[in-house]
């Protein structure tokens, strides 16, 4: 286990265990950039990928570019360690965030909030999603705070 | 109090699609439409559950502090609460053929092998976890009135030794795995699905954590304060202090509220519910059957389960919900046809008993279940309106989930038939009606409506 650091959510993975869909997601992470799962019918994005839209049950989807940035609509700062490895990560910030270019609900990313003190974390604090390269493989997304 | 000006019907109060309704006038008196929405043609013959089926027993183990239960198992339990039940109905074993339970709480093969019931004629759960834990009666109701059982058991049994559902680590194994932690965790499950990596990393990890996007949300859009969580946490301690089952029971303050230690913000230690062992099981059979059995019928008026399609799994791993109802208990859809079936009101429920895993949700339910307007139930608790025995509507007279045992919500039926039997510890002066939920959690949430004989 690498060092862990107080206010970031150690990987509990080092892979993404992908499949076709879920690929092109990581491969654009890799890269730093993030892309949604957008319904070719209607237009709507679903994420994490599920097999139907549920706005208009079509199953065709792509991926498209999305801004990155986004709105932090829920949050916790999660202070108690529920294991033993966690306890020099508290206090933590958990969040349900809304991506800028998708429909909100629906679409909702769940991330470790990272640059910021979380005692000043606000529902509607702006920030852009990062990834924090763990292995070949996997960088995991995180929102930083502007 | 007083209320602004707007005109808010009760349909819309539950209408989840439609924008928060604020000022609606609470608790006015059965606003609800006797007639059944699905009997739109005349002349169709519409047969619902109310009043076919009663409560006829109620059986427990003690209650326990997690892993103290041992060298009990689940299974034990599960046969000592049956036997209970069926003892306080007086009936036996030769008289059950029916097991309608909530996620999956026991195998009804192995219970019935184990108690020799004679012929199993129905064996369902409800889908989900402690969601369904009232909603068990109406699926009890259900296979009762179509004629599939007669006498049905209804139940949970639970031992956290080896397991815990909040998430927690028992033997330094979990969390590093995705979706680790005990046996049934909402989280759990082996491998790693695709769609799993999306959420692995957000540090989610617990029940905990999911609720309190919830009541964080909640407090932004209506200025809920940890007061009225506190407030609570309190009432329902001071229901437990006088009742010999709880587990919890030394007293709480303000004070002693605010000094506790911080689990994730907004909820601190007496947000929390507890980890318990034990187990409680209920009998229920047919109205005609009930009048000649050992106890007081108590009728089920209306069961409901279910919640809006994109209300989904919620939590955990979701959140997806739209704005209109993410910051409820999922519970909106669920009262209103409760009370449709009923044929009643909020006014009409003299006490509710509500499922409380976190604190901030007891409020949530008091706005879905129309006893405030959505929003309000900051200010509500706040003017003592759910304390026993003077508040207008007495909630958790047991002491819930939160201060006297957590056995997923069945305590809370428990608590139900003993407040319309009168002989409850904390009784609620002529109780007539007691409202009984499951969850907020995943679908399905549920609710039951009980009256007294």
């Amino acid at each position: 286990m690498a060092t862990v650091t107080q206010g970031v959510w150690p990987s509990s993975i080092n892979d993404p265990y992908a499949d076709e869909t879920t690929q092109p997601f990581w491969d654009a992470a890799l890269a730093g950039k993030l892309v949604g799962y957008r319904c070719d019918h209607c237009g709507t994005f679903v994420l994490p990928p599920a097999p139907r839209c549920f706005s208009c049950q079509h199953d065709s989807f792509s991926w498209v570019d999305l801004p990155g940035t986004g709105t932090v609509y829920s949050f916790t700062i999660v202070r108690h360690p529920l294991a033993a490895a966690l306890r020099d990560a508290v206090p933590y910030v958990s969040g349900v965030i809304e991506l800028d270019g998708t429909q909100g609900a629906g679409a909702r990313m769940l991330l470790n909030v990272v640059n910021c003190v979380p005692e000043d974390v606000r529902i509607g604090s702006r920030g852009k999603v990062v990834f924090d390269k763990v292995s070949d493989t996997l960088a995991v997304p995180r929102f930083g705070l502007d | 109090m007083t209320f602004p000006d707007v005109k808010c019907e009760w349909d819309s109060h539950f209408n989840t699609q439609g924008p928060p309704c604020r000022g609606s006038a609470p608790l006015s008196k059965a606003p609800f439409s006797r007639a059944l929405w699905w009997a739109s043609e005349e002349g169709v013959d519409v047969t619902t559950l109310k009043d076919q089926t009663a409560v006829v027993g109620v059986g427990a183990t003690p209650y326990y502090r997690r892993g103290q239960s041992v060298p009990q198992t689940e299974l034990s339990m599960a046969c000592t609460a049956i036997l209970a039940a069926l003892e306080d109905a007086g009936l036996t074993i030769q008289d059950l053929d029916g097991f309608a339970i909530y996620s999956s709480s026991c195998d009804p093969a192995e219970v019935g092998a184990t108690l020799g019931v004679p012929e199993i004629r129905f064996a369902a759960s409800l889908t989900s976890g402690g969601g369904g834990a009232a909603g068990s009666l109406g699926l009890a109701a259900a296979a009762i009135t179509s004629g599939q059982a007669e006498v049905c058991v209804s139940l949970m049994t639970l031992q956290q030794a080896t397991k815990r559902l909040g998430g927690s680590e028992v033997n330094g194994s979990m969390l590093f795995t995705v979706g680790g932690g005990g046996g049934s965790n909402p989280y759990g499950g082996s491998g790693i699905l695709p769609k799993a990596a999306f959420t692995a990393n957000s540090g989610m990890i617990s029940p905990g954590h999911s609720f309190a996007m919830l009541a964080q949300r909640h407090m932004h859009l209506y200025g809920t304060k940890r007061e009225h969580f506190a407030e609570v946490a309190i009432t329902e301690r001071a229901n437990a202090i006088r009742r010999p089952t709880s587990l919890r029971t030394e007293p709480l303050t303000m004070d002693d509220y605010f000094n506790a230690r911080m689990i994730n913000d907004p909820f601190c230690l007496y947000d929390y519910t507890m980890e318990s062992d034990g187990a409680v099981a209920v009998i229920t059979t047919s109205a005609a059957r009930a009048k000649d059995l050992r106890q007081p019928p108590v009728y089920i008026m209306g069961s409901a389960n279910g919640g809006m399609g994109r209300w989904g799994s919620a939590l955990f791993h979701y959140f997806q919900m739209p704005d209109e109802y993410f910051a409820s208990s999922g519970h909106r859809p669920v009262a209103k046809r409760l009370y449709e079936m009923a044929g009643v009101g909020p006014a009409d429920v003299d006490v509710a008993l509500l499922y409380d895993h976190f604190s901030a949700m007891v409020l949530m339910q008091l706005e879905d279940y129309g006893f405030c307007g959505i929003g309000e139930s900051g200010p509500f608790v706040a003017d003592g309106n759910i304390r026993w025995p003077d508040g207008r509507i007495p909630v958790n007279t047991h002491g819930g989930n939160l201060s006297e045992a957590y056995i997923i919500g069945m305590t809370h039926i428990r608590e139900a038939v003993e407040q319309l039997r009168g002989v409850a510890v904390n009784q609620v002066k002529d109780a007539q009606i007691a409202l009984v939920t499951g969850g907020p959690a995943g679908l399905p949430v549920s609710g039951t409506l009980l009256r007294r004989a």
